[in-house]
């Protein structure tokens, strides 16, 4: 396990397919990775390594560079507080606090059960719904203690309607073959068809 | 309190009250795709030129006037690309993230009419990682125009004008807002800033070649632009301070929000305080200070409430309007606390790749936690002054570089501002008897 399967195989393959350069899918891979796992393990950078076509200290490089990509196993729902300036000035710190003491987790931490990360996070642009916090990089505004003790209480519950850690946008782009138009790599192609339209001839 | 004539006059936030109008057929239903067929009609260069006849200036930080930035790409040189900010991370700061969930084919318009301008021949839409729902709207809008012709090969039929966008996404982290991180970002690599010049996009950009970095907000408006007329958008606003912006206000105030409104001429009091807006302060409460631009700029007071938002005006009064994010802080605010708030942010977004940003921030943020503490010295005030300093020399403002980036200078701000301002709260802070420090060689000071 833990290389990609076959399904998210071909889903890398047709977003390598869109950058001119293969290494620009890096990020995107890692992120398929950890849609798959839950976390981006050992095995799926290597993986990433040898189908984008750099080393795996490479992969690894790029991946610890970014907040979002765990390379630890992490609870089903990361509970990330916002702690930016707005949300500090509508009690985040209190809100943090309150998430410490009812969790018994410090930021960075997980549940004993297994089901929630907390972190403290910064500015996450919703800066007139504060406090807020995501699940899973899906919002909750204005969150009052009860609405934290209720949230986590669904979140334990499984209820609360959220798809597991790793999953991000619930559509793909996805291109037919014939309405791609074909990537642009950096050594290819002189000046593009349309820049020699005109303003006599109006470009028709 | 001077209303703007103008205030129900929304370009870019239209769609904000229309259910559909983040799918295609609602797109299409309240005039969406007129500009890109518009300027199909027009050539390259009259497209490039309504855009500067508009004055759209840069609206994710800098500033910067569009079209000016345009006319940077080398001659003769191609490919050339379009990447599109929508990292949206600064402090306070919430409009991009908007524009792409409730209107993402305006913005997807908007990419268009740029590449077909500039002769882009690829656009990369590169959006913060932590904003699931702006990607699969994206996603969705960008589906929806392949099938339906608007983008990829031949775009509406035309033989001549094919154009793909390639939609990413980051993994969290402020500094790839910068542009030259954002495109280390997209090349796969640790996303650190490039030192300018040489590294200016428009000249050495993605993959070396020319590429044009714009904000999703700036993009957004070249539709209205192109199907109105640059001179229209430029006839709204003051000086180059054209068309309308989207701020956020949020903090201390009675109903925070998110407003699109003449740009240039609506003042700070207009915004925090009119109930159309803002509607001011909490009851009973009085405005101590406010965030005119986001985390890295500097604070205004009561004094500047009068200010109309516009660039050069605000420029000149010591701060920047930014990103568009105005925090309002009220009496009840420990300006300390708040102040630390933000240092501690760029503390921890500093990518490490200058010594002044990387040393510096970190130990602002230590200096201010141990204030907070009660572990303070009174030297620690100007100490904090002195770091600053060195991140900046002179804390000027626009601020001095010793840096690759603004990131760095930008931690400057807070401090220099509340401590200026505020300098009794600091002290207030500090033990009524002096803690006693043993350095390394054993002597207490
Ligand atoms: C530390 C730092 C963070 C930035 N973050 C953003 C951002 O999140 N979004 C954005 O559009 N511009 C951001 N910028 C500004 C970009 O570097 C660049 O100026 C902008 O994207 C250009 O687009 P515009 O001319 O349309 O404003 C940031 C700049 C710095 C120095
Ligand atoms: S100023 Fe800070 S964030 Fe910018 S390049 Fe230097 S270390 Fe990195």
């Amino acid at each position: 396990m833990a290389r990609l399967n076959p399904a998210n195989l071909t889903v890398a393959q047709e977003i390598i397919g869109r950058y001119p350069v293969t290494r620009s899918a890096l990020i995107p891979l890692l992120h398929l990775a950890q849609e798959q796992d839950g976390y981006v393990t050992e095995d799926a950078m290597a993986h990433i390594a040898e189908l984008v076509g750099v080393t795996p200290a490479e992969v690894m490089g790029t991946c610890s560079f970014y907040e979002m990509l765990k390379r630890e196993p992490v609870g089903d729902y990361m509970v990330n507080i916002c702690n930016g300036i707005s949300c500090h000035l509508l009690g985040s710190s209190e809100l943090i606090h309150y998430a410490e003491t009812t969790l018994g987790v410090r930021p960075g931490g997980t549940t004993d059960d297994g089901k929630i990360t907390l972190e403290a996070v910064e500015c996450i642009a919703a800066c007139t719904e504060a406090p807020c916090l995501q699940v899973n990089y899906r919002y909750r505004n204005l969150v009052t203690t009860e609405d934290f003790d209720q949230l986590v209480g669904e979140l334990r519950a499984g209820t609360a309607g959220f798809a597991p850690h790793g999953k991000l946008a619930k559509v793909r782009q996805h291109v037919g073959e014939d309405r791609w138009a074909g990537v642009s790599h950096p050594d290819g192609q002189g000046e593009p068809a349309w820049m020699a339209r005109n303003p006599s001839d109006n470009g028709d | 309190m001077s209303a703007p004539a103008d205030q129900d006059l929304r370009i870019i936030t239209s769609r904000f009250d229309v259910d559909d109008g983040h799918t295609l057929a609602g797109y299409e239903r309240t005039g969406g795709y007129a500009g890109l067929r518009r300027a199909l009609e027009m050539a390259p260069a009259e497209v490039h030129g309504e855009v500067r006849t508009a004055s759209l200036l840069g609206r994710g930080g800098a500033g910067f006037p569009a079209g000016v930035k345009w006319g940077f790409c080398p001659p003769g040189v191609w490919p050339r690309y379009l990447v599109v900010n929508g990292d949206e991370s600064e402090p306070g700061t919430y409009k991009d993230r908007l524009l792409m969930e409730r209107d993402p084919h305006q913005l997807i318009e908007g990419c268009l009419i740029a590449c077909y301008a500039l002769g882009l021949s690829q656009c990369f839409l590169y959006v913060r990682g932590e904003m699931a729902h702006a990607q699969e709207r994206l996603a969705a809008a960008l589906n929806e125009a392949y099938e339906a012709g608007y983008v990829g090969r031949n775009v509406l039929g035309a033989d001549d004008f094919s154009v793909d966008i390639t939609l990413h996404w980051g993994a969290g982290a402020y500094i790839v807002g910068e542009e030259t991180a954002l495109i280390e970002s997209l090349e796969g690599n640790r996303g650190m800033p490039r030192l300018k010049p040489p590294y200016f996009p428009a000249s050495i950009g993605l993959y070396g070649k020319p590429t044009i970095v714009n904000n999703v907000e700036t993009l957004a408006n070249l539709p209205w632009i192109v199907s109105n007329g640059g001179a229209a958008f430029a006839a709204m606003g003051a000086h180059n301070s054209t068309g309308t912006r989207v701020f956020a206000v949020s903090g201390h105030v009675v109903s925070p929000g998110v407003f699109e409104v003449p740009f240039g001429t609506t003042t700070f009091r207009d915004i925090i305080f009119d109930p159309r807006y803002a509607g001011g302060t909490r009851p009973g409460r009085t405005l101590k200070t406010f965030i005119p631009g986001g985390a890295s700029a500097p604070w205004f007071f009561e004094e500047h409430l009068d200010i109309p938002l516009e660039k050069a005006t605000v420029d000149q009064a010591g701060s920047m309007l930014g990103s568009g994010a105005i925090v309002v802080m009220d009496d009840t605010t420990d300006v300390v606390k708040a102040c630390h708030n933000v240092v501690r942010f760029f503390a921890r977004e500093s990518c490490g790749k200058c010594t002044p940003c990387r040393e510096g921030t970190s130990w602002l943020e230590k200096i201010l936690s141990r204030i907070l503490a009660g572990q303070g010295r009174l030297q620690d005030l100007d100490l904090l002054m002195d770091v600053c300093d060195n991140i900046s020399p002179g804390i000027h403002w626009p601020p001095r570089q010793t840096t690759i980036c603004p990131l760095g200078p930008s931690a400057v701000s807070p401090i220099a501002s509340a401590l200026e301002r505020f300098r009794s709260e600091f002290e207030a802070y500090l033990p009524a008897t002096p803690v006693s420090v043993t350095t390394t060689s054993g002597v207490a000071t």
